[in-house]
């Protein structure tokens, strides 16, 4: 290949020495990095293969449109609330069905807990070893651990050294016993990690009061879904009905006693955050600040559908708390309206996708969407095909389809959010972002990087937290004015229904912008296309040749030992794609150096 | 006296993959046909990886009825406990969770919170790629005699779980009502409704004509020297 100069700005050069990261993600299927790496360390060519396929067209064809939200909801073992909340949400769209106010309440109360509850356990136990080294933190101090954690955090309770020294003592013999668990296959002995043993010790420490604290936070979802793991959705509303004066036992309505218990889930989680997450994120940004690599396409393409309607049924711009919009070409003055109906925005191309369309160099919009799967290898493929060592990026490479936004390559997500959210004057986004840079003293554009990604997390928890407590009090507010409705019936009796219509329902998953696309008819689901944020970061080029947000992520940034990823691990990381990785690192000619696994 | 020991009877996997669904089907059935006191929970634990965490903390006692790949016939049940479950959950991954729960076992340790005892029911199985499809009928086949396996390990413990006179009916399932088993297998598009392995509006385009055989054209392209391809 020679060097090719990409329509969104990057220039790819495949001659250096070619690494595989062969990452298999836990939830949402599976994910594989090819990068070429020049003689002084930086990357200049990179690859992203989504190697699972789904369709969901061939499980929802035909069933019931009112239970496509327990098919979606378990695609993916995290975003379970998530494709539940869009899936009833296009049904809804499509049906013409309002629902009423203490549902958007409660939808948005749930919503909101998971991005808390996501962000943290992403951030602390998924994240934070690309930062954090659990081995070092063996050598700390524990009375210069305590110091320092009165210093970042003087409201956070636990921090005598005797605490430190016994969470050290654990670490001690779960590393000494041999079973290091999600610490094991680690490269503890990078210079890419760079915090002192304390820092190391008390960012290991939260990873476990995290760990500890997620039982609180997940018992807001059981309380309004009904039970534990796999919460219940209904179309027009929520399954919960409310009596605030009622008895307290299985299965009996919401009353006040458990509404109680709620707030105070909702009053600890901020907390948690406040005096836990956001310092962490701010004493450990110190020592990576100048580290500034892998913002990819953040600070030029951004996409954010926008979420948590303030008012019921009222999905435009103006009435999401969480912004909506697009930012192409780096031009932040211009915050594009986004239509999921016009056919001209959204469209998803597969030249480079194992999929048949009948004409590649167009993209179909998702109400026009096909999935016909089509595997085949360009002839540059290196190895077998049930091992492949070097994939052919020239040619078909990954089973991820490659949405667009008229034409753009887009990046999703939490620092999505937080772009279009400052570019637009989001007040609390941007007093938020100020805040981080003046604490970090840094300038605006250290937003656009891996550390940018993984700190604009931790502020949209923060932000998530307050607003759960917003809704909390709205809701409590209608309830006490005499309203306890939690679901609109009028048309859930499918003779109710036109013959033929089609809906669209969109939210912001903690990992970005997520959207179904139905059409329905006689009754029944008759297409079903979703597009999921890790669609969007994750995608491989289009027929212009544009490289999506992972690919972008990972150019030009230098890695301290080519055979040693972590810096990769960092960049894929930081978008939350839920993965687990094996690691084959590859010399030029394809023969296998290492090879390591990686969590 | 000592309180009775807090018991977890958990299936994990996905039901969207055929014989993945194997262990949430099996609690299913459980639940269905045993009435448990109070100290004991029956979960579906669906792929939800680390939330699982907190339940498998709480109990001292963890029945985990899952698909694993054993290298065994497909279809073959094997059990296998205490500290030898992490192995098997990790050292094949057929499935999306099984690190997933290999690493929340060793999240609980980490708390120390590790369960006296784990149980791990696997079934090997026969079909994982058939996204909306079910369990196969060797797998299938195993869900009684894996619940009794479960029974008897329950009863070294002096925990008694009694059947119910009726078993409740499937919209009683403690996993997902819309996917109970029989609304889920009988109301799966057909092959011509959906087809199973791409869209039939493409298929049937004439625009396209695709090789014969794929996998000889790979085959073709990967068994020459990489240097002939260059």
């Amino acid at each position: 290949m020679p060097v090719i100069n990409t329509p969104n700005g990057f220039t790819l050069d495949d001659t250096g020495q070619r690494q595989v990261v062969d990452p298999v993600t836990r939830i949402e299927g599976h994910m594989r990095a090819e990068v070429n790496i020049s003689p002084d360390n930086i990357i200049t060519n990179a690859v992203s293969t989504g190697t699972m396929w789904r369709g969901l067209e061939v499980i929802l064809k035909g069933r019931d449109p009112r239970d496509a939200w327990a098919f979606t909801q378990r695609i993916c073992g995290v975003c379970t609330g998530t494709h539940a909340l869009t899936s009833v949400r296009a049904v809804e769209d499509a049906l013409n069905i309002e629902i009423p106010e203490n549902a958007n309440s409660i939808r948005n109360i749930m919503q909101l807990s998971l991005q808390v509850h996501d962000h943290l356990v992403h951030f602390y136990h998924l994240h934070a070893l690309d930062w954090v080294n659990p081995v070092n933190a063996l050598k700390a101090d524990p009375k210069a651990t305590s110091a320092l954690q009165q210093q970042v955090s003087p409201r956070h309770p636990k921090s005598s050294p005797g605490y430190f020294r016994d969470i050290q003592n654990r670490l001690k013999k779960f590393v000494e016993s041999g079973q290091l668990g999600p610490f094991k296959n680690g490269y503890w002995t990078n210079p890419a990690y760079r915090l002192p043993p304390e820092a190391d010790l008390m960012a290991t420490t939260h990873y476990l009061e995290a760990l500890d604290f997620q039982k609180i936070i997940m018992t807001t979802r059981t309380i309004f879904g009904g039970k534990d793991t796999h919460p219940n959705w209904l179309v027009g509303g929520v399954p919960c009905a409310i009596n605030m004066d009622g008895e307290l036992a299985a299965g009996a309505p919401i009353n006040m006693e458990r509404l109680n218990y709620v707030k105070t889930v909702l009053d600890q989680s901020l907390d948690f955050i406040n005096n836990v997450y956001i310092p962490d994120i701010i004493a450990i940004g110190g020592f990576y600040k100048d580290w500034l690599y892998g913002g990819g396409i953040s600070g030029k393409s951004v996409l954010a559908y926008g979420d948590i309607p303030d008012r019921a049924n009222d999905y435009s711009a103006s009435n999401l708390l969480m912004p909506q919009g697009a930012i192409i070409n780096g031009d932040l003055t211009k915050v594009h309206e986004i239509d999921h109906r016009d056919p001209e925005q959204i469209q998803e191309f597969v030249p480079h996708s194992w999929y048949k369309y009948p004409d590649e160099s167009k993209g179909l919009h998702p109400w026009d969407g096909v999935t016909e799967p089509n595997f085949a290898l360009g002839p540059n493929t290196k190895g077998t095909k049930t091992n492949i060592e070097q994939i052919d990026e020239a040619a078909k490479y990954s089973w991820i389809k490659a949405p667009r936004w008229r034409g753009h390559a887009m990046e999703v997500g939490p620092l999505a959010r937080y772009v279009v959210g400052y570019a637009s004057g989001h007040k609390e986004f941007t007093e938020q972002i100020n805040m981080v840079l003046k604490a970090l003293d840094v300038p605006v554009e250290a937003l656009f990087s891996t550390l940018g990604r993984t700190a604009a997390r931790a502020l949209e928890a923060q932000w998530a937290a307050e607003k759960q407590i917003y809704f909390f009090k709205k809701l409590i507010a209608n309830i006490k004015a005499g309203d306890s409705s939690t679901a609109n019936t009028e048309k859930f009796d499918p003779s109710t229904w036109p013959a033929e219509t089609k809906g669209v329902g969109f939210t912001e998953a903690p990992r970005g912008a997520l959207a179904h696309w139905i059409r329905i008819k006689d009754t029944k689901i008759d297409n079903y296309q979703c597009v999921v944020p890790t669609t969007w970061n994750g995608s491989p080029r289009d027929s212009k040749g544009n490289i999506g947000a992972f690919e972008a992520s990972m150019m030009n940034t230098k890695v301290e030992r080519p055979e040693e990823p972590v810096e990769i691990l960092r960049n894929i990381h930081s978008f939350d794609p839920c993965l687990a990785c094996s690691t084959h690192v590859m010399s030029e000619d394809g023969k296998l150096l290492a090879k390591v696994k990686v969590r | 006296m000592e309180t009775d020991p807090k018991v977890l009877v958990l299936g994990i996997g996905n039901l969207l993959w055929a014989d993945e669904g194997f262990g949430v089907r099996a609690v299913e059935d459980f639940h269905r046909h045993y009435e448990v006191p109070a100290n004991v929970k029956v979960m579906d634990g669906g792929t939800q990886g680390i939330y699982l965490v907190q339940h498998v903390r709480e109990a001292d006692i963890l029945i985990v009825f899952d698909a694993v790949d054993y290298s065994l016939p497909p279809g073959t049940m094997k059990c296998v406990e205490d500290r030898d479950v992490p192995k098997f959950l990790g050292v094949k991954k057929i499935s999306l969770h099984q690190t997933g729960f290999q690493e929340v076992l060793a999240m609980a340790d980490m708390l120390g919170d590790y369960p006296k005892h784990i149980l791990l029911i696997g079934v090997q199985p026969v079909e994982l790629d058939d996204f909306g499809g079910s369990l196969r009928d060797e797998v299938k086949k195993q869900i009684a005699p894996a619940i009794d396996v479960a029974l008897g390990y329950l009863k070294k413990f002096n925990i008694t779980v009694t059947k119910r006179t009726a078993p409740l009916s499937e919209t009683d399932t403690i996993a997902c009502k819309v996917m109970r088993l029989q609304a889920y297998e009988n109301n799966r598009p057909t092959v011509d409704d959906a087809c199973r392995t791409g869209d039939a509006r493409v298929i049937g385009d004439e625009s396209w004509i695709g090789p014969k055989d794929y996998d000889q054209e790979i085959d073709q392209i990967l068994s020459q020297d990489h240097e002939d391809r260059r």
